[in-house]
């Protein structure tokens, strides 16, 4: 994926990390089918930290899919640090995924019966990483989330907080350039919620990852400094947030 | 990469542990029949040709009628039995043979004080122990003047022994046979089952002529058997017997043999063939088992697929590659079914060990089919993993993630 980087820049000399231009995503055919994106312009710079807002079936999570290189595009471009991601195979949005983008679901998706360390290994499993230096970066990821001494349990023994903690552990510990949560407390009680959030606060102030989050609660959203508005698979609002946290 | 997706698939294997024995079992069987089934047949085989062998290879049996390769007996009725002038033409005129004995039997009662024992009676001479390498425990062989004579003596073999006389020396003893009382001159050792299940021991030898006169009633020879020598060429030696009775029972050239010479040789040739034959055929019953069990393997890490759905998302999710995910569900497969195949050769060795102990034949171990079971219980890993292996490569993360 080095090759991705040498991809030509923008005008300005600043390739955008991010970037959907006219993005549509048609699911079904005929009658049925629906607009589940419609027309979607928008661009991330490398740093930011975004909440994207919108009712279900807004398009949010489609857009989530699509930015995560998970689905690809009906119709025009999704570009990734100005790569065409449609042009993608299979295989190779598998390895952008791999080494530049780390994920956080709103159901925490941890392996079961599989300890804290081992689930944080994972992504690093896949790169072909040697076991030594794998279990010192995810070591090290666990402690970066507050999981120090957590590393042998098994999900079924943390907490929901504890799983979502581990959960972001494994997205960041290949160093990603982009961490994409999609409802990161939706399963999460209001307090537990609040620690959730500051950690993926501090992970983009402090560790400077930026921070692609969907969520439908409002509380949540105010958390990002740039907040993005979905409604019927349009942007109904982009606006600077000058409370944020 | 292997060594992980080997480690992975046991830890999938351990975590249900009933279920992938269960799934194996069929692998188990297969293998273990398979395996069971080849050893038995060896051991077979190699019993019947050692029997055989130990009867001489150079053994020449000669019956009258035609060969009983189509059915014992069928014309055997109507063709002349050979009479002693035969024999001893046969003596004379044969070279590079090294016994020619002559054989007629009967069942009959052997009695013996309280005693009585049904067994079968030879009227023969001393070449019949030369021809079928058999020595005397005690006593004596018959003598020239009770040959000639006829005299009611008999050798008795070691059931015959055992069923009148128990543990006493039976050496002089009189014993009737259909009332004609018999002195025992001799014993002989014990020979034990042919692989056909008939007790070799239980016979009891007389003078040819003792036989005739007292218990037959004719003079007639069913059976001569000749033993060449072990440098003779027992192809030639059976063209002399054809030569010499052809011309002895007056057959024109062209017309058919009124008897017949048979090679053991031949016979064991043609016994080991078949029970070589029923090996390969009980291999292949036993290696459908293997199919079936294929089949179940399938169907588990089908199931197992299903049920995974969202870890292959969280794997998918994370970067893992088709090939990647592809190759972790075919290992597991393959791990399964070598498993199981491990435990069937295990199983099938043991089954096959009781068996020849219980059947009284040699435990042939054949490092080939345990070698070819393993090859092939991974192919069926790999054949029947494979379908499974692909449709969880071929997932869509997003759905597989949404997958409860």
């Amino acid at each position: 994926m080095q090759a991705a980087r040498q991809y030509p820049q923008r005008a300005d000399g600043k390739a955008a990390l991010i970037e959907l231009q006219r993005a549509v995503k048609v699911y079904g055919g005929g009658a049925a089918s629906v607009r589940a994106l419609d027309g979607i312009d928008f661009a991330i710079q490398a740093g930011e930290f975004v909440a994207i807002m919108g009712p279900s079936g807004s398009g949010k999570s489609t857009a989530m899919n699509v930015l995560g290189c998970l689905d690809t595009l009906t119709a025009g471009r999704y570009l990734f640090q100005g790569v065409d991601v449609g042009n993608l195979a299979r295989n190779q949005r598998a390895l952008l995924r791999r080494h530049f983008i780390g994920f956080v679901f709103q159901g925490f998706n941890l392996l079961a019966r599989t300890t804290a360390l081992e689930n944080v290994e994972l992504p690093l499993v896949y790169r072909g990483m040697p076991a030594r230096e794998r279990r010192r970066r995810a070591a090290d990821a666990l402690g970066r989330v507050g999981l120090s001494g957590r590393e042998a349990h098994t999900p079924a023994e943390l907490s929901g907080g504890q799983q979502q903690r581990v959960a972001i552990a494994r997205a960041i510990v290949t160093a990603p350039d982009v961490l994409l949560a999609d409802e990161p407390t939706g399963n999460l009680d209001t307090g537990t919620s609040r620690e959730i959030m500051k950690l993926v606060t501090s992970l983009n102030r402090d560790q400077g990852i930026t921070v692609i989050m969907v969520t439908h609660e409002r509380d949540i959203a105010t958390y990002a400094p740039r907040i993005v508005s979905f409604l019927d698979g349009r942007i109904a609002s982009d606006v600077r947030n000058r409370d944020a946290a | 990469m292997l060594w992980r997706a080997i480690r992975l698939a046991l830890q999938a294997i351990r975590r249900n542990a009933l279920r992938s024995f269960l799934t194996v079992l069929g692998i188990v069987i297969g293998v273990g029949a398979v395996i069971a089934m080849v050893t038995i047949g060896h051991g077979t085989t190699e019993r019947v040709t050692s029997d055989l062998q130990k009867l001489g290879s150079n053994l020449l049996i000669v019956r009258p009628g035609q060969s009983a390769m189509r059915g014992p007996g069928a014309a055997g009725a109507e063709a002349d039995p050979f009479k002693e002038r035969d024999l001893q033409a046969l003596r004379q005129q044969l070279y590079e043979v090294r016994a020619v004995a002559p054989v007629a039997s009967r069942a009959v009662t052997a009695v013996f004080g309280n005693e009585n024992w049904n067994t079968r009676v030879t009227g023969t001479d001393n070449a019949f122990l030369a021809v079928q390498d058999w020595n005397l425990v005690a006593g004596r062989r018959f003598l020239d003047s009770e040959l000639r004579a006829g005299r009611a003596v008999c050798i008795i073999g070691a059931t015959v022994r055992q069923e009148l006389f128990g543990r006493r020396d039976p050496i002089g003893e009189r014993i009737r046979l259909r009332k004609i009382p018999c002195e025992v001159i001799g014993l002989l050792e014990a020979k034990g089952e042919t692989s056909f299940g008939t007790d070799q021991d239980d016979t009891v030898l007389l003078p040819l002529r003792a036989f005739h006169r007292r218990i037959a009633g004719d003079t007639d020879i069913a059976t001569i058997m000749v033993s060449a020598a072990d440098t003779a060429d027992t192809a030639k030696v059976q063209a002399d017997i054809e030569r010499l009775l052809r011309e002895r029972r007056h057959i024109s050239p062209g017309e058919d043999d009124d008897f017949y010479v048979r090679d053991m040789k031949q016979v064991i040739t043609m016994m080991a063939g078949t029970t070589s034959v029923m090996t390969g055929l009980l291999g292949a019953v036993a290696a459908v088992s293997l199919l079936v069990g294929g089949i179940g393997i399938m169907n588990i890490m089908l199931v197992s697929v299903t049920e995974r759905t969202r870890e292959i998302g969280i794997r998918l999710a994370v970067g893992a590659l088709e090939r990647q995910v592809l190759l972790q569900f075919l290992v597991e497969a393959v791990v399964l079914s070598l498993f199981g195949g491990t435990v069937g050769i295990v199983l099938g060795l043991g089954l096959a060990g009781a068996a020849v102990e219980l059947l009284d034949i040699p435990f042939v171990f054949d490092p080939a089919i345990v070698v070819i079971a393993f090859v092939f219980s991974a192919a069926v890993g790999v054949i029947f993993g494979f379908v499974p292996a692909r449709r969880a490569a071929r997932l869509d993360p997003i759905e597989a993630l949404r997958h409860e």
